[in-house]
């Protein structure tokens, strides 16, 4: 590596550098202006855009209450009121979590938010739902009360019978535990920053443009320029 | 609308030319945090969070010895639901199946389980102070298999006409042939009401136990867990998946799940569980790919709810 008296330019490297060319490629395809922005299309005008947003505070609530409780240890909660206060707020963050992220879910479909390229938008948001799914199964699971009883009991039957019981084993506390506070976890926050950085790489979707005949503009005799309409 | 104007018509979303307006997405985020984080807190005074306490076999044992002690003998003659259940547990069926599709079996025991050793025999071995009820152990082990099913069948007869003493701590049965049945039973019901069992189930090779699999299987077989399900509406056909105890809202996303346990076929179906892991399998696949199926991918379009969601920016047109 060659040493030189002043520091290059942000924009170049060194030849042949690895981290040169990841830093150049991550600016090109998501540069500090589409990252962090300051400024949103202008047709983003709609409490529907909320859900998205509150879905990653819930989740952000949901790790952090996790976080706290997992400090403590599993068995914490059951016994001290300011366990039991962090265990409900990870339990509503949790049903706050999917209340949101179901609307959120309806409203890019009726976005159909996957145009212009968006596609992995919305495969990593569904991803997201699908693997939240057995991540809350295994923390209702790990509770160590009736509950985890009753719920590790009947569904393990739908495991066993589709083959996953034999490596995912929902009477096993220890395993459980161990996916509901890392791995699942660790997979979901994963898919969602990759969806948050699609989201923010790709930008929101942009609104059907509707045909020039039924359209208010069209009914202003100004419609769409570039004669994009709705159709299937 | 053909596939090349399908595409070209996708390709004009991906940039947008129009106007901007003034946005931060770090404050956005955190007044949402804040909402949600108040939202949970404000819930969590309101209503907190439900915690029943967890059943043991020795509460088991001594609120229903009768219970107790059918399912014990149904663990010892293979005939209860995890005596003949199959893999991961033993091989004593194939388990279920979709036409020629057996991930059950292809999958194997892994966590094996032999309801007569592990939940009667091997706790009663371990009761080494009571040489009358070894003696029976060995009276039961040393017997025929026509023998022992003889005995058990009896004895579950007599079992569905048993009462409990009125202090719980035994069961009378009509006289019959049990051989030594009533003697290993009496000692597993003492064992258990002792809160030996609970421990005997969770014994492995290792100091540390995490591993719950047995002792949930034994309960799970008898009437203790069921019965406190079905008062907390937690059954299957009360869509108990996605309720919880009292009424705090449960899984309730697992609502479509649960709606195929409650119709035809499935609710019948001795391979209801398979079935309906398929069928949410494929509907899961279908929900990440609805992008690319055409009609679902449409629907957007003719139920137009986008022109509620962008009405500012359709006004704004006509401006």
């Amino acid at each position: 590596m060659s040493v030189s008296e002043h520091e290059p330019p942000a924009a170049e490297r060194e030849p042949g550098s690895w981290s040169g060319a990841v830093r150049e490629w991550a600016v090109r395809t998501l540069p500090p202006e589409k990252a962090l922005p300051d400024k949103q299309p202008s047709y983003v005008a709609s409490w529907i855009y909320v859900f998205g947003v509150l879905s990653l505070s819930s989740l952000a609530v949901i790790i952090l209450s996790g976080t706290i409780l997992a400090l403590k240890g599993p068995g914490w909660w059951h016994f001290t009121g300011i366990g039991h206060f962090f265990n409900s707020i990870h339990l509503w963050s949790v049903e706050l979590f999917f209340f949101v992220m179901v609307i959120h879910l309806w409203g890019k479909y009726f976005m159909a938010a996957w145009r212009g390229g968006r596609k992995g938008v919305w495969i990593t948001g569904a991803v997201t739902f699908l693997v939240a799914i057995p991540c809350a199964l295994t923390g209702y699971v790990s509770q160590q009360n009736f509950d985890a009883q009753w719920i590790s009991t009947q569904a393990k039957d739908a495991m066993n019978a589709a083959g996953i019981g034999s490596f995912f084993n929902l009477l096993n506390f220890g395993q459980m535990y161990s996916y509901h506070i890392l791995l699942l976890p660790a997979a979901v926050v994963a898919i969602v920053a990759g969806h948050v950085l699609l989201v923010r790489k790709h930008g929101v979707v942009p609104p059907f443009e509707v045909p020039a005949a039924t359209s208010p503009a069209g009914r202003e005799g100004s419609g769409p320029s570039d004669g994009r309409k709705v159709s299937s | 609308m053909s596939r090349r104007e399908r595409l070209a018509e996708d390709d004009s979303y991906r940039e947008w030319k129009g106007g901007y307006r003034s946005y931060d997405i770090l404050k956005e985020a955190s007044i949402a945090f804040g909402v949600i984080l108040a939202l949970a807190v404000v819930l969590t005074i309101l209503f907190s969070s439900p915690d029943e306490k967890p059943s043991t076999v020795q509460s088991w044992a001594r609120t229903d010895p009768v219970d107790f002690v059918t399912t014990a003998t149904t663990e010892l003659d293979g005939s209860s639901d995890t005596g003949g259940y199959g893999p991961p547990y033993n091989h004593a069926s194939e388990g279920q199946h979709i036409l020629f599709i057996r991930p059950q079996k292809w999958l194997g025991v892994s966590h094996p389980v032999n309801t007569a050793q592990d939940f009667v025999l091997a706790p009663l071995r371990s009761i080494t102070s009571q040489p009358a009820l070894q003696a029976a152990v060995s009276a039961y082990e040393s017997a025929s298999p026509a023998q022992q099913a003889k005995w058990t069948t009896a004895y579950e007869n007599a079992l569905a006409k048993a009462n409990a003493t009125a202090d719980n701590t035994a069961i009378s049965l009509p006289p019959g042939d049990y051989g030594p049945l009533p003697t290993m039973m009496t000692g597993l019901l003492g064992f258990a009401q002792s809160g030996g069992l609970d421990g005997a189930l969770l014994t492995s090779k290792q100091f540390y136990q995490t591993d719950y699999t047995k002792p949930l299987l034994f309960m799970a077989d008898g009437g203790v867990l069921s019965n406190r399900a079905q008062a907390e509406h937690l059954l299957g056909g009360q869509w108990g998946m996605m309720n919880e105890t009292g009424s705090y809202p449960g899984q309730v996303w697992l609502w479509l799940y649960t709606f195929w346990y409650q119709i035809k076929p499935f609710s019948t179906s001795a391979n209801a569980d398979i079935l309906v892991m398929a069928i949410m399998g494929v509907l899961s696949l279908a929900l990440i790919l609805v992008p690319f199926i055409p009609g679902v991918r449409d629907i957007p379009r003719w139920i137009p709810i986008y022109k509620l969601i962008w009405r500012e920016h359709y006004r704004s047109l006509r401006t």
